[in-house]
């Protein structure tokens, strides 16, 4: 359906993170937007090249994933390099609207609604 | 920092629902006939929950290690962002699904009317947790030899079920199954 990545990559993606699998922070999810603090923070460490590509991408507010799709690197890693980039103060993220089952926000949903209606 | 026109726009809340069905019933072409993007795809590494139920047999140096996943958005206003991502559809990569419905306001099942049968165990899935959906019947080249009684007949589907015909490749129509997901949802909650 794709056979887009004939070109492939130039580094193995977990070589990336330094071969961590897990994200040592739960707070990533596909749709939490991550924003680069800007100036970043003066005690930060200098950013590896993978990482600026990301704060590049990130200057203004984007989800974890259209990040990931753009940079064509898998959700998992992305969020690896993302943990590092909060702990380090050169990210903010911003969770995704909470969504109880029990106790729906129905303003929440007429904004939706409201929004689809005008496509 | 504010009331300069360089400062960075404060980030929007988001919600996210999730179009659903069996492989090739037309979930990507509904993302992208009301994403405000072209469907954007982004690959997940397969775990270990995956692999030895998984029958890679012939495919071994193809992507047998990632799932592919497509999503789309919709900007609601400068607050909210609505994204709809099209669920795997192949059987193995379901465990991904439960994963996907945390936080999803609903989902869409789309079912292709050539054959209903690969969207069964989506409504399953769905059904079984408690997940508001509707049903979208979504008609080879337009066409819908069968009224959506007949679809909800086979699928065993509740009254309160939504079932509606529509056509993926129209922005219109995939606007509409939306829309009744949302009053779904919200019926749900009065």
């Amino acid at each position: 359906m794709s056979g887009s990545d004939a070109a492939g990559r130039l580094v193995r993606p977990f070589a990336l993170t330094g071969g961590r699998t897990r994200p040592s922070r739960a707070d990533f999810t596909l749709i939490t937007t991550v924003t680069a603090v800007d100036p970043p923070p003066e005690r930060a460490p200098r950013p590896q090249p993978e990482q600026t590509r990301i704060l590049r991408r990130c200057a203004r507010p984007v989800a974890v994933a259209e990040l990931a799709a753009v940079l064509d690197l898998p959700v998992s890693v992305i969020v690896i390099m993302l943990c590092d980039l909060l702990e380090a103060g050169l990210i903010t993220a911003h969770p995704p609207h909470p969504v109880s089952p029990r106790t729906p926000n129905l303003d929440l949903l007429q904004k939706v609604r409201d929004g689809l209606g005008r496509l | 920092m504010a009331g300069s026109d360089t400062a960075v726009p404060a980030a929007p809340d988001t919600v996210k629902i999730l179009i659903a069905g069996g492989f090739g019933v037309g979930k990507t072409t509904m993302v992208g006939s009301v994403s405000e993007i072209a469907p954007l795809r982004t690959e997940e590494s397969l775990t270990s929950a995956g692999l030895g139920i998984d029958d890679l047999d012939g495919i071994e140096d193809k992507k047998a290690t990632t799932v592919a996943l497509d999503f789309g958005r919709i900007t609601i206003s400068d607050e909210l962002v609505l994204y709809l991502f099209g669920t795997p559809g192949q059987q193995r990569f379901w465990f991904m699904w439960n994963d996907l419905a945390i936080g999803a306001l609903g989902a869409v099942v789309l079912i292709d009317v050539r054959r209903p049968e690969a969207s069964f165990a989506a409504v399953d899935f769905f059904e079984r947790r408690g997940i508001p959906f509707v049903v979208g019947v979504n008609g080879f080249h337009g066409r819908h030899p069968y009224p959506p009684e007949d679809i909800r007949e086979a699928f065993a589907l509740p009254a309160h079920v939504p079932v509606l015909l529509c056509d993926a490749r129209e922005r219109g129509s995939c606007r509409d199954v939306l829309i009744a997901l949302i009053d779904q949802v919200i019926a749900a909650a009065a």
